[in-house]
């Protein structure tokens, strides 16, 4: 029979990953959304590049700089005794890299979306930029706070090139469900193969399914 | 009383404007901003409020500074002690009426004033409504409650009742005449409508090209014009025809409509849409009381 810890594992890294981006990734949105710094497009084109470069190209660089025998990974393995290669900490570390846009970009753009008078109201009823960001701004987004989680969750399911470069395939550490496809494939066990796929194809597809039904009825309730 | 001495270079539609204003105002005073588009009104208010930084100048309220250029003072708006009502009404998506009210409160604050404004503001059937089930006028009274919970020292409206029928302006009118008495406010509202503000106001400053060109009662202000006619009023043209020789412009004054005769020369300068005042010299207005 096939070996389920592949799934185990693919749900806990697009879990912490997704627990990580919400927690970076939503401040930096708002942050963004605030910005009229000159720089505010470089920053965003970086935080965007994942979109467009191959997966591969970001996971040398990892590999790279995560690297025992480099600066950053060296520091972290003397000070930290963690090695980010080869190991689920660093898959984490590379996964939330490489879904920061998805996170990013729908938030901020639900974000800008907002009138800025609603935060201008918040303020002159004597309220902090805090109170009014937990209170007004992110209650008002939550379609798009669902969207980015969703994305990014679903975005981490599907990561492969990343995962190859800096993970490897290292059962119970580092072996996903995208890997262990590969890895069957290559072995030339189709049924395997076919058996991961398939959940792989049905579960994103129920999430996205999900999200998309979710995300109707909260506007025909607010706006009908 | 508040001093306000302000220096502001604005970009408009027409170019660059300097805003360069000083003005007092007395503590009670209810006084209207009035003035072309572009004039600079809401930048005055949004000054005021601390949601845009001047360039120069200082702001001064009963004592307290809360803006200084040269002292390098500027109170954020959260420490403002103001109440800000906006055009668009600015409420909370995700509150209820009460909600966006009880969001106001400060830190301790006595929670009786929200049920009192809900009362006052004629709410008490929205309580539990969400803004987006408002109609505009009641939107507007939800705003208004909901920047008198602090009761701020200085009240800014900006246009509130522009863009609202009639019979709910003049209601809500009163609302604002009844909360300005009772909570002792000094009051600062943008507002087009001379009826508006002769209704409201004691005092009117009129700002064009971000300078306040005139300031004074609104008798004195807006009668102490070149028609010296027995009888007007302001309104909007809603129509122009032709009948024979002459032309029948239809005009809109507050909730009448007048219907005026006027030769072709007349109407070359009138487009439809065009404020106007409608006077007449040749008549005795009549007065009969028709209720109290």
């Amino acid at each position: 029979m096939i070996d389920l810890q592949p799934f185990w594992l693919t749900l806990k890294l697009a879990l912490t990953t997704t627990a990580m981006l919400l927690v970076l990734g939503v401040p930096l949105a708002a942050a963004l959304t605030a910005s009229k710094s000159r720089w505010k497009p470089v920053t965003e084109a970086i935080i965007s590049l994942p979109l467009v470069l191959p997966p591969t190209v970001l996971g040398f660089y990892f590999l790279i700089l995560f690297g025992p025998s480099h600066g950053l990974g060296r520091f972290i393995e003397h000070y930290f005794d963690m090695r980010l290669v080869f190991s689920f900490p660093g898959l984490v570390i590379a996964s939330t890299i490489y879904s920061l846009p998805f996170m990013v970009q729908p938030v901020q753009a639900g974000m800008a979306s907002l009138p800025a008078n609603l935060a201008e109201a918040s303020g002159s009823l004597g309220k902090t930029k805090l109170q009014t960001f937990l209170h007004v701004t992110l209650p008002n987004i939550k379609p798009s706070l669902l969207t980015g989680i969703v994305l990014s969750f679903a975005h981490t399911i599907g990561e492969f090139g990343v995962v190859l470069m800096i993970g490897g395939n290292i059962p119970g550490e580092t072996k996903v469900v995208s890997i262990a496809i590969y890895e069957e494939v290559e072995s030339m066990n189709y049924a395997a193969a076919n058996i991961y796929a398939g959940v792989l194809f049905a579960v994103t597809f129920l999430i996205l399914l999900v999200v998309y039904f979710v995300n109707r009825h909260y506007f025909v309730k607010r706006y009908s | 009383m508040i001093t306000i001495k302000l220096q502001k270079t604005l970009d408009s539609a027409q170019g660059t404007m300097a805003l360069d204003l000083a003005v007092s105002l007395q503590q009670g005073e209810f006084i209207a901003v009035n003035g072309p588009s572009g004039a600079g009104k809401t930048s005055l208010l949004r000054m005021t409020a601390g949601f845009m930084n001047p360039d120069g100048g200082n702001i001064c309220v009963e004592g307290d500074t809360w803006f200084n250029k040269d002292k390098k003072i500027n109170i954020d708006a959260r420490k403002r002690d103001i109440g800000f009502v906006f055009q668009d009404h600015a409420l909370f998506p995700n509150m209820s009426v009460e909600g966006n009210l009880r969001f106001a409160l400060a830190k301790g604050q006595d929670d009786r004033i929200v049920p009192e404004l809900i009362e006052m503001m004629e709410l008490g059937e929205l309580r539990n409504s969400h803004p987006e089930r408002l109609s505009g006028g009641q939107k507007q009274r939800v705003a208004l409650a909901r920047a008198l919970v602090r009761r701020p020292k200085l009240l800014m409206l900006d246009e509130p009742l522009a863009a609202l029928d009639p019979a709910m302006r003049h209601k809500i009118q009163n609302l604002l005449r009844t909360a300005h008495t009772e909570y002792g406010l000094t009051t600062l509202m943008v507002s087009h409508d001379v009826a508006e503000i002769y209704t409201l106001a004691s005092r009117v400053l009129v700002m064009e090209a971000g300078k306040i060109t005139l300031d004074g009662s609104p008798d004195k202000v807006f009668t102490d014009r070149r028609i010296s006619g027995k009888f007007q009023v302001t309104g909007q043209v809603l129509k122009i025809e032709q009948e024979d020789i002459v032309y029948v412009v239809t005009v809109q004054a507050f909730n009448q409509i007048v219907l005026v005769v006027v030769s072709r020369a007349d109407v070359t300068d009138l487009l439809v849409g065009d404020k106007v005042l409608v006077s007449s010299k040749a008549f005795n207005p009549m007065i009969i009381r028709i209720g109290r």
